[in-house]
């Protein structure tokens, strides 16, 4: 049994340990996670994520010292990352190389890095990523940075976790056909051109800001792994106008731009409080994870009840095109299923 | 359940500038089914540490070319101590002298590999390592 009394106050060893518990889902971090879930709520999560080798490592890395050293007439916030990279689909192992451009977050106790593996998820995050930023919001970190995968096209799990999500583009990676196309800039809060002083930046930002411009004024209803996520929509009152998403030019390598963008977020933070579409949007996040979670304990239900020998005789009438596969999901279910 | 993950830092502390060795390394392990947590060169004993602790570690490699590993790895095993990570393995490859092997192994390094060692040599001493095979 994990004590959660040790992660809440602050105990950097324990929450290490608790957050290889939530990776591995295992029963004591399930049940460090329940116990933990009435202390959350309280961190803004903010997402980031773009094609690989656009500098969202790096800008995280500028982003969370500027959220502990650059805040004016504010206390440094406590910041976690947690930074997702791909495991490789023959061996399941993964090189975590995040942590190469995050140095200057070293030595001070009030950041907590950690690298995950994506483990065969295919969305930009890991299927625990959910699990290990409710155990940093809930030993109090108040800012928490999630990176994706380097993401292409359609890795939008992140738009569903995050409240507010970056997407990160670098000159010279697309043209104006790329801007339009459906997917991963949709679903961006603020659009960040990485690497401003390359040449081609100003193509890029006109590509974008075309797309942006073109775009009709739609309350987002997220759609999640084929459904339809239902998001009322808000009502646009004077006070709690539409969100429109601004293009903020910054250099990582440099921290050009960083003060700026951290001011966006914020004001993002503010627009999603005043329009009601924070609350919405953990409505929203909290059905997925329900969702999700009923899916796959319905199907180890299930696993429960029937047999391998069951399993492989379905299966064999499937594999000699006597059954459909649909036919064979029915023959499973009726004998499987517990009633 | 699928067999334990295990993760590993694989680290290059203080200033020589030869990774080549390191990075080859990383990708054995990650070929063997690893987690592997690179870190990049010129990292302090205390950086180290700290990655470990963060990243709740199974495994610490660290490669040094500089000659400077009595220096350096003590400071390490000291700091994974003073964390209450001593339970971590830790292992040294590079450029170090086969008179200074038997102090290291004292003060508890669990494998040492110089140049030409095979990387199947050391995936098999790390999965012994952590999970007792």
């Amino acid at each position: 049994m994990i004590d959660i009394n040790t992660i809440l106050s602050g105990n950097r060893l324990a929450l290490s340990r608790l957050l290889t518990q939530i990776e591995n889902d295992t029963p004591e971090g399930r049940a460090a996670l329940n116990d933990l879930f009435p202390h959350t709520g309280n961190a803004h999560l903010i997402g980031v994520t773009g094609a690989p080798g656009t500098g969202k490592s790096s800008l995280v890395n500028r982003l969370a010292y500027f959220y502990r050293h650059s805040l004016q007439g504010q206390e440094a916030k406590r910041v976690a990352v947690v930074a997702v990279d791909p495991s490789s689909p023959f061996t399941g192992g993964a090189v975590l190389g995040d942590r190469v451009r995050m140095k200057d977050l070293a030595g001070d106790a009030g950041v907590f890095i950690r690298s995950m593996a994506s483990r065969g998820s295919l969305g930009g995050l890991a299927t625990a990523t959910a699990g290990m930023v409710q155990a940093f919001d809930a030993a109090g970190f108040e800012i928490i940075l999630i990176e994706t995968v380097g993401a292409g096209q359609a890795e939008v799990d992140i738009a569903r976790l995050a409240h507010t999500t970056l997407v990160v583009e670098a000159p010279g990676l697309g043209d104006d056909i790329q801007a339009i196309k459906a997917g991963i800039l949709e679903i961006a809060d603020i659009l960040v051109i990485n690497k401003a002083d390359r040449p081609g930046v100003e193509n890029t930002e006109r590509a974008l800001k075309g797309m942006l411009n073109l775009a009709h004024p739609v309350q987002r209803v997220f759609q999640h792994h084929g459904q339809f996520m239902d998001v009322e929509p808000a009502v646009l009152t004077e006070s709690a106008p539409m969100w429109l998403p601004p293009i903020q030019k910054t250099v990582a390598t440099e921290g050009s731009g960083i003060t700026e963008l951290g001011s966006e977020i914020e004001r993002h933070r503010l627009h999603l409080q005043s329009s009601g579409d924070w609350e919405r949007r953990e409505r929203a996040r909290l059905e997925t994870e329900l969702h999700q979670l009923l899916q796959s304990t319905l199907v180890s239900r299930w696993q429960a009840g029937v047999s391998e020998n069951q399993y492989q005789q379905v299966f064999k009438q499937l594999a000699d095109r006597q059954i459909s596969p649909r036919q064979a999901v029915k023959e499973l279910l009726n004998g499987g299923f517990p009633k | 359940m699928s067999e334990r993950k295990i993760r590993a830092i694989v680290a290059k502390p203080g200033l020589d500038g030869h990774d080549r060795g390191a990075k080859v390394v990383a990708r054995a392990l990650r070929d063997a089914g690893m987690e592997v947590i690179y870190t990049g060169l010129r990292q302090t004993p205390e950086m180290i540490a700290e990655a470990a602790l963060q990243e709740d570690a199974d495994v610490v490699g660290l490669s040094v070319l500089s000659g400077a590993h009595m220096a350096l790895v003590p400071r390490v095993l000291e700091l994974l101590k003073a964390n209450g990570q001593e339970h971590v393995k830790v292992f040294v490859g590079g450029i170090i002298p086969d008179e200074d092997a038997p102090q290291l192994k004292k003060m508890g390094v669990a494998g040492i590999y110089g140049p030409g060692t095979l990387t199947d040599e050391i995936v098999r001493d790390i999965r012994a390592a952590v999970l007792g095979a």
